[in-house]
């Protein structure tokens, strides 16, 4: 990891949780952290956010699970993962040993699944708060994830915020795939989150022309990476403009400093790499050194004075 | 029936990221052999592993990193076969020396050594063969008797055979077509030789692979196979490379080809299941598969 030196505070929050560094990795882009202990110095970075966990063990969709497209990409994993049980056995006792900061993220099918999740979690070592991910396009009913019902996601949002320890923050993250993005972010803002993840992945599909089927196992697929960034930057600052006082974790194909700060204009006061990760697995720490310097050369003393500069 | 092999070792050393120089550029028939100067790469290689490359330069559109087998790692330097299947693996057969490319290395898992005093089998399909001239080097070093079988859909497919053939003690060739060695599929030259083989060690395409660990599982002979399942990342975040493997307890995962192999027992692969999710699967249940 290149240390960059600058004179900026680049320290920020999620909710009321000091984090040295605004820039997190993204859920389901860097699995539980570990694999990139090589390559990034994990204890610098804002916080590790980890693959959205469930209550039980899944071995997540068959393959094909991935396409590549214009500069981006198409998953269908199907939130892969070991459950609650071993991710509390394992992946977060690790980061906590080497002093990592993690933001788990959580997903279920139901209500109760999230309320349950959130409980075991209460008070874990190193957990800073938890991601509500109400918004994966890969689960059992498609586009019909909580995100897009301003109701059921405050359901989740409220179950979650009672059940959760009170000294994690809870981001709910929001799906692009809406009319109005604007009113799911202060459905679940009214029913507790103390902030917005956004975006996840949208809703694609890719044909293949020499067997003329659909390419991925699951038909369709998550879309993310730099192809997405616009649409990204739109909804963060939809939402800020609206809602100025809520805290936003602003991601979707960020791949450079430059690319982070339009989203700390918007209105983000942190941001998650993604899927840049794939193709540069110092990513991360990357963006943090460019943001840092792109700032500087704005005349920025804090990263805090950034955020939502573009509004004002 | 109880598994004939133990699941490949994690590598000795972590990988690193760097940009390195292209030192050379060959072509070998159908492929592009490029000769990159990366000596952290180099002493940390093992066989049987792989490094990661970026294509297209640092705004390219093409985001997924390209994993490609290493040949050899000597004196600083590491060897890839590079086969033009596509945009991003075309850019990287036109790297020229003096380019840079971004480099991520070894990564996976390497082949475990052969049991004491057993004659080995190496069997390559098409560049698959690059994968196994570094094994092919260190079984010999290490006192085993090796034979080689290489084959290919044509006699420009075939890899690395010049190579294998300085080293090993016997190379078989087998072409689809009877463009060079026999006419034919591998297992023409594999079913011959098993029968004095103590372990199989195959790299190539998942129908080949398959092919000579079936055969091999069926004479109670160990295999180990290195798969080329398209990654994404390479250093295993992105989870798209699984396949469903038999662990040591028994039951069946997905799992993934970058960082839990690309090196698994032949007979730990479930080759009828890849690309499908059977219920025996730990996690199934949870994805609504429940036993018949």
């Amino acid at each position: 990891m290149t240390v960059v030196e600058t004179a900026v505070d680049m320290s920020t929050s999620l909710g009321a949780v000091e984090i040295p560094s605004p820039v997190l990795t993204a859920s389901g882009c860097s699995a539980f952290g570990g694999e990139l202990e090589p390559f990034v110095d994990l204890t610098a970075i804002g916080a590790v956010v980890t693959k959205s966990v469930q209550l039980r063990p899944r071995s997540g969709r068959p393959t094909p699970r991935m396409a590549e497209t214009p500069s981006g990409m198409l998953n269908s994993i199907g939130l892969q993962g070991p459950g609650i049980d071993g991710l509390l056995a394992e992946e977060l006792p690790w980061l906590a040993a080497r002093g990592v900061r993690s933001f788990v993220s959580i997903a279920g099918t139901r209500v109760e699944d999230f309320a349950e999740l959130a409980t075991r979690l209460r008070g874990v070592p190193g957990v800073l708060g938890l991601e509500v991910n109400i918004s994966c396009p890969n689960v059992e009913s498609r586009g019909e994830v909580f995100a897009c019902d301003p109701v059921a996601a405050s359901d989740v949002v409220a179950a979650v915020r009672a059940a959760a320890d009170p000294a994690q923050p809870i981001y709910a993250k929001l799906s692009p795939d809406v009319t109005d993005i604007v009113s799911v972010a202060r459905a679940v803002s009214d029913a507790g989150a103390d902030g917005l993840s956004m975006i996840n992945t949208l809703l694609g599909l890719v044909i293949d022309p020499d067997t003329m089927k659909p390419v991925l196992g699951g038909v369709t697929g998550g879309l993310s990476g730099p192809a997405i960034r616009p649409v990204a930057l739109r909804c963060v600052w939809q939402v800020h403009q609206a809602l100025p006082e809520v805290p936003i974790l602003g991601m979707g194909g960020i791949r450079t400093g430059l690319d982070a700060l339009q989203f700390i204009l918007a209105g983000a006061s942190a941001v998650s790499v993604g899927t840049a990760v794939f193709n540069d697995p110092s990513a991360v720490a990357r963006v943090h050194d460019e943001l840092a310097v792109a700032l500087e050369q704005r005349g920025f003393a804090a990263l805090r004075e950034a955020v939502g500069y573009a509004h004002r | 029936m109880s598994p004939l092999t133990t699941p490949a070792p994690r590598a000795e050393r972590p990988p690193v990221q760097r940009v390195v120089e292209v030192v050379g550029c060959r072509p070998v028939d159908a492929y592009v052999e490029l000769t990159l100067a990366a000596p952290e790469i180099a002493e940390r290689a093992q066989p049987g592993q792989f490094v990661a490359f970026a294509v297209g330069g640092e705004t390219s559109a093409l985001l997924l990193r390209r994993s490609i087998a290493i040949s050899t790692a000597d004196d600083g330097l590491v060897t890839v076969v590079v086969s033009a299947a596509g945009p991003g693996s075309a850019w990287l057969t036109e790297r020229r020396p003096g380019d840079t490319v971004d480099v991520v290395g070894p990564l996976g898992r390497p082949f475990p050594p052969a049991p004491p005093g057993a004659r080995a089998l190496l069997v390559a399909g098409g560049y698959g063969a690059a994968a196994l001239v570094g094994l092919t080097t260190q079984l010999k070093a290490a006192g085993h008797a090796v034979d080689a079988v290489a084959g290919a859909a044509a006699a420009d497919r075939l890899c690395s055979v010049q190579e294998l053939t300085g080293i090993a003690d016997t190379v078989a060739v087998t072409t689809d077509d009877g463009s060079s060695g026999r006419q034919g599929l591998v297992t023409l030259a594999v079913d011959e030789l098993l029968p004095d083989i103590g372990v199989v060690y195959a790299c190539g395409p998942m129908p080949m692979l398959r092919a000579v660990a079936d055969a091999a599982t069926a004479r109670g002979i160990p295999s180990y196979v290195a798969v080329e399942e398209s990654m994404a990342c390479g250093i295993g975040v992105c989870m798209t490379c699984v396949l469903p493997i038999v662990g040591e307890d028994g039951r069946t995962r997905f799992s993934r080809s970058c960082v839990e192999g690309p090196v698994f027992g032949g007979d730990r692969v479930r080759f009828d299941d890849v690309g499908s999710l059977p219920w025996d699967v730990v996690g199934a249940d949870a994805m609504g598969v429940v036993a018949p």
